[in-house]
């Protein structure tokens, strides 16, 4: 999909306003959950990937995506993509800037280098636990200014 | 492709694998769950409720591929099936035990499962490999998890070290059984789903544990005699159901009572 039609760009519109329900800063799409957006009469047709498979919030995202749809007059039909494999990677430049103000790193995919502190940038940062508040983060501590913080999994 | 898939996925004894790895997810997700409010730690505590969490989700995954071959609804598959009709390893269903038993026993099942998620990766069925590729990326800090609590466990001596000893007495037995199918598994790799033959499947598991084990102090040639000398190559015996029958009735408590909504 190189050009958009009006319509496809309509339903990208929308889903720029669908929240993530636990970071509500980022879209779906900052995430880098949107697979592919279609639109043909009968309706829109949006693919989503997964961040991790027993996430809860899959059923309550694939609602709002629905209803912000329905709000442009479009009739959703929202299927989760499992072909694609969601990392970090996949969230946008602003997407990242946005959950650094909110206190949670982006790694960057296969970095060797420790993940950023979100609040002082040092890289003398530590794994606290790979399990955190959601299934897509963990908990990191920066030795530099003595800050708990999150982290998406790497 | 597409249609050779459809045909592997009505197939029983694809079916019949695809219950299997559903009751062992789902057991275990459950077992994980127990833990919620007693874990030694608080980080503990947040580990095991989300570890529960993707197991009680893959067990989903596996179900709804059950249901596709015609076995019936995921959910009834999942709560409605009496522990005799189960196909799961014994070692999923046993008691949590101890903090070592607890970590020692999910450190194996989570290598044995790495081992045949990477298998199913390779698999014929679409669907099979792309969930089981989702999986081990998800499984993947399960392992991590685990591995480092086994060494620590291994390496603080004393108490620690002795249960740890105690609980790998205790899970030894079941480990044949673990390293098996509930159906016959080169019927699995003549239907194109498993790529790999068992034996190599647990040449690889013991592979990948002896570097852990032996870090913690724990007899990796053991592992090795247990599983020469049960070879299960053929379906493995069905598991004894009190573990399953006592891990059920807890898990369907509310349900039974009829009213919840789901």
């Amino acid at each position: 999909m190189t050009i958009r039609s009006m319509s496809e760009e309509a339903v990208w519109e929308a889903l720029a306003r669908v929240p993530d329900p636990e970071l509500p800063v980022v879209s779906v799409i900052d995430l880098g959950m949107v697979k592919s957006v279609s639109v043909d009469h009968r309706g829109a047709r949006v693919e989503l990937i997964p961040t991790f498979l027993g996430c809860p919030a899959l059923g309550w995202i694939a609602d709002k995506v629905r209803a912000a749809l329905a709000e442009q007059g479009f009739e959703a039909e929202v299927a989760f993509a499992l072909g694609v494999i969601w990392d970090p990677s996949r969230i946008t430049p602003d997407g990242i800037d946005k959950l650094r103000q909110m206190g949670v790193a982006v790694p960057a995919k296969s970095d060797a280098a420790p993940v950023a502190c979100p609040y002082c940038g040092a890289r003398d940062t530590d794994v606290e636990s790979l399990f955190g508040p959601t299934p897509c983060r963990a908990v990191y501590y920066c030795r530099a200014c003595r800050q708990p913080f999150e982290a998406m999994k790497p | 492709m597409a249609r050779e898939g459809d045909m592997q996925a009505l197939d029983p004894i694809i079916g019949e694998l695809a219950l299997q790895l559903g009751d062992e997810e789902l057991f275990l997700g459950h077992r994980d769950s127990e833990w919620l409010g007693l874990a030694p730690e608080v980080e503990e505590d947040v580990a095991f409720a989300s570890m529960a969490q993707d197991e009680v989700r893959h067990a989903a995954f596996w179900y709804e591929l059950a249901e596709a071959s015609g076995f019936g609804q995921a959910d009834a598959l999942a709560f409605d099936r009496a522990a005799t009709e189960r196909r799961h390893a014994a070692l999923c269903a046993r008691p949590n035990g101890d903090w070592a038993h607890t970590v020692l026993r999910h450190y194996v099942y989570d290598a044995w499962d790495a081992v045949r998620l990477a298998a199913l990766a390779e698999s014929g069925g679409a669907l099979w490999a792309q969930g089981a590729r989702r999986m081990l990326r998800e499984e993947h800090y399960h392992h991590l998890h685990m591995e480092k609590w086994v060494v620590d466990l291994g390496r603080a001596g004393g108490e620690a070290a002795a249960r740890l000893r105690a609980a790998f007495e205790a899970l030894l037995p079941d480990l044949p059984d673990l390293a098996a199918f509930a159906v016959d598994p080169k019927a699995l790799v003549d239907l194109g789903i498993l790529s790999r033959p068992l034996a190599e499947l647990r040449r690889a598991f013991v592979a990948r544990m002896a570097p852990t084990l032996t870090k913690a102090g724990l007899p990796v040639q053991d592992v090795e005699a247990i599983l020469l000398a049960h070879p299960r190559e053929g379906a493995r015996p069905v598991a004894h159901h009190e573990d399953a029958a006592a891990l059920l009735a807890t898990m369907n408590g509310v349900r039974s009572l009829g009213a919840a909504v789901w």
